[in-house]
């Protein structure tokens, strides 16, 4: 069959779990070899890292050169093979204080060269250990820059990978069976079931936050703005909302299609309708442009990285954004809209960043202001929606 | 805000001749500026003292001035330009200095020229140390602890108040002149004398010492309306103690989690935002104390400097070139990504690989000098390797140090005493890095090392790692050697040599293997942005993948680099500088570049020096950035198929891989091998001398001391000792008795066991002279004659020299020239030649002959205004030949060549000028005639030379 060698990584690090991590040589030992398929057939041949055992998703990729914890726990990415574009990946370990939720969301992880020793005094555990706790079946010693061409070039797909069965005709079969992202209904799956409070229960401001995935430095980046939030679950109603009585509302980043939650679009619609402040980050933009009749799109490869330029219309300043989407607003269609102002562009791509609304208190950025991992440039919007509450 | 529409014209400040601390990487900055300046069709006026750069060729401004960076220099530019603005940022310390000076002698103000791209506040903040730690304490950064002294008195409060052990920093110092480490107060009333006195304006900073914490520098570009992007993030491999020019360093950044990473960010933009408003380049550094994550501020340096050419090199992304049109007012997201085209030059380079730099020191010619690294820097020179993953990196950049390593160890160099090792490993000298890995392989504790070095774990084990794979391909003969531990050796970087000398078969055998198995180079490019966007610049490094395979089965092509149609050269460059072999190699690569372009054909540039302009990615149709290493270059032979190689450009780095291009049957476009076999052969070079009836001193060449002193008695003393086949003189000096004769030869075979030595009678008291000429196999023509002010005795790139000879009487230069032309002849040269010679009693003796460009070429070039090299490249390419070019030298007076040195920076080296070259840099100084000042005191003192 295709595999006809071992693949052979030294692998004499690990890092016992403890507060203080000891190295421990071992001689030089071998991987179990790993493969990842993709839809339109193409293989790649690696190694084994994480979880023994079979993973699918769509697969996507990341140009970052820091904050993988940050990445593989952030919920929009639910459902998603990431792809790490750097080189190396575990060099720093990991940190109970990097999660940007409450768990691994990616589906499985692809990368280069993988480090089981890592170099953070403060750290906890290896990646490595990280991984097989949270049981993510990932791959390494993969042509990653070889891989991302071929994505640019194919578009995103579903693809598998396993490290416990290599027959092609298996996986293949498999991966039939993974439904297309396009059409996905992801956010209830990552949402939280309760609501729940974060920050000071007695801050002036209070900020209903719809939960659609939302990243912990979010709720940090409030909580710091001397506000309170309450996290409500996706399928929360306005209603439900509107009881606590807040001051603002958010619509958070999220997995998936845009145009499968209506539920989502409901809610926000009828939160404009109020006419109070809400501030949309991702997939909380795209809900509000289409409760604004704006349409949304899937993009051929998305954009995933911590570099990507974007220029605010209002202020001629710039800003390098993290960034993490495979869906986008429609241009056209808000160019045609007359309540709708676009306050921020891609300077690559010339799409769609921010919006405002001309006839609300409502605004929203594709992008990650919060960052983790990412620039802070962007910071300055979560003031201005404190400003926009604040009135 | 678009481009300031009132600048047409703009004034570049060059760096002047090359010293240890500002080298080459400001002719890159310099040339990157003026070309990007004249794109936006602006008029560039550059002054620059060194004839050796390309910036001060007319293919880069449209005047040149090579005159002294001095205050009347600028008045006199002036006084013949309208100069609008004057760039004073692209030329290192000397330019931002003399600007300085120029401003506060209102000579700008005077001429209306209006200083861009720097902040004359920012400059005074970054540079006096005192009012660069108040401001960073007064915008909330934390920096080290410390306080200025002005005098003696103070300092030693200071110390007290600090405790030991501390660093001393003098102000407005270049490459860390004067400062250092003291651990003691025994040791520091000396350092801090010394430092007060390397200051100009005798100002001391006394820090705490953060010795061991991991050292960090953000390289950050900004526009007028205060857009701020940081092009590269480069961790120091070598912890905070050890000059950053005299760093291992890596980037991106190895060990930085997001968190910390972000905070430094935020920091770096602070304070390049707190220290002035203006739009360019700007470095920063920054030390990380491992236990916590504390950052603090190091240093600033507000303008382009050796670490953005390294990071420019790094990523891809030109610094110098926007960092220019920052400065006539274009914004950053107005401008294009000039790797992508497509993209916006407003964003971060996301890099898929490593690169490592190795500084490339050259205390060898420093004899007596104190080789252990600290705050001062030392090293002559840099290269970088570029690689998937840092071990790649780490052994490729060690493969172009050219210090006769095939990499980091495996080849059979190790050091194998355990007390030395040690040794080496705490007190960091410049082959720290290979006794690292000799610990490991010794057996020496993962603990003790990082105890001792002080290097990051992560670091550390990746050299480990490299032990314990060898270990396990030791294990196995090369014919059972499994196909994935080849590969994987390959992927580390391992060169087939290294493999072979671990497996003790031949370099062949293992390339064989590799054939058999299907394991080849695949070339990735250097795009910016991690193969997001497409890239349109052939910017390329090697690696080994696996490729991927279709549903079939197909193997998918992974490599990036796809050969063309076109005929192609390919031209070898001359790798890191260092004495002997320096800058003036890269002018004429670069040189030699554009006339075959000129030509029609697709020009491929091999070469792995970050600092120079060869390796810009819009030189060469196609950029390798490659070892000058046999392994690497025969397998871009092998995928490029070229009509051929050009070696007479890159210096003896390039020529030296004549015999091996030769061997293997690949042509060497100009002179043919055997030619330049036969230059090299002193036996064979006397034989042909003899033939040609022409004079050359009495030689012999001997193996060991007892000969020595045997054929000293034929030759008569004073005689000339070197080993043959050596660079810019090494090992090379003159003895006058029978004992010392004996102990040089017996200090040579020590360094070269094995090599043969050459004893030449010399000529006392004799006049040097030495011409370059341009042959073509059929007629010669000589494009310049100079002659030694100092008589015979000093390394010619030790001397100074004038163009044309001064003292010579016609019939002796008309007999130099004659010689020139038989020798030139003799050897079918097809391209460039230099012959050096010695005059006694009116006899001409020709000394040596090196068939290829030589130092003095671009000297010539700029002194005559001629372009020499591109006539040589066509006549190589056989487009030309000599008769079809028109020869019009501009002969005016006199161009006297001055050499430069660094003595500054080996307090306790003795200066005395020999054989040996010593000299990093040369400046061109021209005179009127023989009445100049200059001369007459150079004339006057030309046997003070032993005592200079």
């Amino acid at each position: 069959m295709f595999i006809d060698s071992f693949f052979y990584v030294s692998l004499k690090y690990f890092s016992i779990f403890a507060a203080h991590s000891t190295l421990i040589a071992v001689k030089y030992t071998q991987y179990q070899e790993a493969v990842l398929l993709l839809e339109d057939g193409t293989v790649f041949k690696g190694s084994a890292i994480g979880k023994i055992g079979t993973t699918t998703g769509e697969i996507c990729f990341n140009t970052g050169m820091t904050g993988y914890q940050e990445i593989y726990t952030d919920p929009s990415y639910y459902g998603q093979i990431l792809v790490n574009t750097n080189t190396h990946i575990g060099n720093y370990g990991t940190i109970p204080e990097d999660n940007e939720s409450s768990g691994v969301k990616i589906s499985g992880m692809v990368c280069n060269y993988f480090s089981t020793i890592y170099s953070r005094n403060i750290a906890e555990s290896s990646l490595q250990a990280y991984l097989e706790k949270h049981r993510v079946v990932c791959i390494s010693n993969i042509d990653t820059r070889q891989l991302v061409k071929h994505i640019r070039h194919k578009g995103a797909m579903n693809a598998i990978i396993s490290s416990e069965n290599t027959d092609l005709k298996t996986l293949k079969a498999q991966l039939s069976e993974v439904p297309s992202m396009k059409g996905l209904e992801l956010s209830s799956k990552v949402s939280t079931q309760e609501a729940y409070l974060v920050g000071n229960e007695q801050a002036p401001i209070r900020i209903a936050v719809l939960d659609l995935g939302v990243k912990q430095n979010i709720l940090n980046n409030f909580s710091q703005r001397e506000a309170v939030a309450k996290v409500f679950p996706a399928k929360a109603s306005f209603a439900e909302m509107q009881a606590w009585q807040p001051h603002g509302y958010f619509i958070s980043n999220g997995p998936g299609d845009p145009a499968a939650i209506p539920y989502a679009v409901e809610t926000v619609k009828q939160i404009l309708a109020t006419n109070q402040p809400l501030f949309g980050i991702c997939l909380g933009h795209q809900i509000l442009a289409l409760a604004s009749d704006v349409g949304t799109f899937k993009m051929h490869h998305g954009h995933r990285g911590l570099n990507h330029p974007v220029k605010n219309l209002i202020t001629g300043r710039s800003e390098i954004t993290s960034q993490n989407h495979g869906f986008g607003v429609n241009k056209e269609d808000i160019e045609q809209n007359e309540n709708i102002e676009v306050t921020h562009v891609n300077l690559n791509d010339q799409s769609i960043e921010g919006i405002r609304r001309k006839d609300k208190k409502a605004f929203s950025v594709q992008y990650h202001p919060e960052a983790s991992p990412g620039p802070h440039d962007a910071n300055y919007l979560f003031d201005e929606f404190m400003a926009l509450i604040k009135g | 805000m678009p481009k300031h529409s009132a600048i047409q014209s703009v004034l570049i400040i060059g760096s002047g001749p090359i010293v240890i601390g500002q080298a080459c990487e400001f002719d890159y900055s310099g040339s990157q500026a003026a070309r990007s300046l004249r794109e936006e069709g602006i008029e560039v006026i550059l002054i620059n003292s060194n004839p050796a750069t390309i910036m001060t060729d007319p293919v880069t401004a449209d005047h040149v001035y090579l005159m002294p960076l001095e205050k009347t220099s600028i008045i006199h530019i002036l006084e013949q330009h309208n100069i609008d603005a004057v760039l004073p940022t692209m030329g290192g310390q000397t330019a931002l200095n003399l600007a300085m000076k120029c401003h506060k002698a209102g000579i700008w103000e005077k001429y209306g020229v209006e200083m861009i791209g720097v902040d004359v506040d920012a400059i005074e903040t970054t540079e006096d140390r005192e009012q660069f730690r108040l401001k960073m304490l007064e915008i909330n950064a934390n920096v080290c602890q410390g306080e200025t002294a002005t005098s003696f008195l103070r300092g030693k409060e200071i110390a007290q108040e600090i405790g030991f052990p501390l660093v001393i920093r003098p102000s407005y110092t270049l490459g860390g002149t004067g400062g250092g480490f003291v651990h003691t107060p025994e040791e520091f009333n000396e350092a801090l004398t010394r430092g007060l006195k390397a200051s100009p304006i005798h100002e001391v900073l006394i820090e705490k010492s953060i010795l061991g914490w991991k050292e960090y520098e953000l390289e950050l570009l900004r526009d007028n309306v205060g857009n701020v992007i940081i092009i590269c993030s480069i961790e120091n491999f070598d912890p905070m103690g050890i000059h950053t020019g005299d760093s291992i360093t890596v980037a991106p950044a190895m060990t930085l989690s997001d968190k910390v990473y972000q905070h430094m960010r935020n920091l770096a933009i602070k304070v390049m935002n707190g220290i002035g408003q203006f739009a360019g380049g700007c470095n920063i550094q920054f030390s990380v104390n491992p236990e916590n994550d504390e950052i603090i501020v190091i240093e600033v340096n507000p303008r382009v400097s050796r670490s953005s050419a390294l990071a420019s090199k790094a990523t891809g992304y030109p610094i110098a070139k926007i960092a220019a049109k920052l400065a006539i007012g274009y914004n950053l997201d107005e401008l294009p990504n000039q790797i992508t085209k497509t993209t916006s030059a407003y964003f971060e380079p996301a890099l898929d690989y490593v690169i490592v730099k190795i500084p490339r020191w050259n205390f060898d010619k420093f004899k007596g000098s104190n080789n252990q690294l600290g705050l001062q820097m030392k090293s002559v020179g840099e290269v970088m390797g570029i690689g998937r993953n840092f071990q790649e990196a780490l052994q490729k950049a060690c493969q172009s140090l050219e210090i006769k390593r095939n990499g980091l160890g495996a080849d059979g160099r190790e050091l194998t005493n355990q007390q030395e090792v040690l040794d080496s490993l705490a007190n960091p000298s410049g082959n720290r890095l290979f006794h690292i890995y000799d610990a490991f392989k010794m057996g020496i504790p993962f603990k003790t090392i990082q105890k001792l070095t002080k290097i990051d774990k992560w670091f550390l084990h990746q050299i480990d790692d490299l032990v314990i794979l060898e270990k396990e391909i030791q294990k196995y003969p090369l014919a059972e050697l499994p196909k994935a531990l080849l590969m994987e050796a390959k992927q580390k970087g391992y060169a087939d040599r290294q493999i072979a000398h671990l497996l003790r078969c031949l370099e062949s055998e293992v390339y064989k293997r590799r054939q058999e198995l299907g394991i080849a180079r695949v070339y990735k490019m250097v795009d910016t942005c991690a193969a997001e966007f497409e890239a349109q610049t052939p910017y390329y490094y090697s690696t080994f993948e696996e490729a991927p395979l279709t549903e079939k089965g197909e193997v998918l092509l992974n490599n990036e680099s796809i050969v063309s149609e076109k005929k192609k050269i390919i031209v070898l460059g001359s790798g890191p500088n260092r004495i002997g072999q320096g800058i003036e190699f890269d002018y004429s690569c670069v040189h030699g570049i554009l006339a075959a372009k000129e030509c029609g054909y697709e020009t491929i540039m091999i070469n792995c020096n970050p600092e120079t302009v060869s390796t810009d990615f819009d030189i060469a149709d196609k950029l390798y950035f490659e070892p000058v290493f046999w392994e690497h270059i025969y397998d871009i032979i092998q995928h490029e198929q070229p009509e051929g190689v050009i070696v007479q450009l890159g210096g003896q780095t390039a020529l030296k891989l004549a015999e091996k291009l030769n061997r293997y049957g690949i042509p060497i476009l100009g002179t043919a091998y055997e030619a330049l076999d036969l230059a090299e052969d002193r036996g064979k070079f006397s034989n042909l001398l003899k033939k040609l009836r022409i004079p050359y001193p009495k030689f012999g060449v001997i193996e060991d001391a007892e000969q020595a002193v045997e054929l000293a008695k034929n030759l008569d003393f004073p005689l000339l000792v070197r080993p043959s086949y050596v660079l810019g003189g090494q090992s090379m000096k003159i003895v006058i008795n029978e004992q010392e004769l004996e102990q040089h030869v017996v200090d040579i075979l020590n360094q070269i066991p094995d090599n043969q030595i050459l004893l030449d009678h010399f000529l006392e008291g004799a006049v040097e002279a030495e011409a370059d000429a341009i042959c073509d196999g059929e007629d010669v023509y000589i494009i310049g004659v100079m002659e030694h002010i100092e008589p015979a005795g000093i390394h010619s790139g030790d001397s100074n020299a004038m163009l044309p000879p001064f003292s010579l009487s016609p019939m002796l230069v008309e007999t130099i020239e004659l010689y020139t032309k038989k020798i030139a002849l003799a050897l079918k040269t097809e391209g460039l030649i230099n012959i050096q010679f010695a005059i006694k009693n009116d006899q001409v003796y020709v000394i040596e002959a090196n068939p290829r460009a030589s130092r003095t070429v671009p000297f010539i070039c700029k002194a005559y205004q001629e372009p020499y090299v591109n006539y040589a490249v066509k006549i190589m390419l056989k487009e030309n030949k000599l008769k079809d070019f028109t020869f019009a030298p501009r002969k005016k007076g006199y161009a006297i060549k001055l050499p430069v040195f660094s003595f500054d920076k080996f307090p306790n080296v003795n200066k005395e000028l020999g054989p040996e070259m010593k000299s990093t840099g040369e400046a061109i100084y021209f005179v009127e005639n023989l009445q100049d000042e200059l001369f007459q005191k150079l004339y006057d003192e030309r046997n003070w030379y032993l005592s200079r």
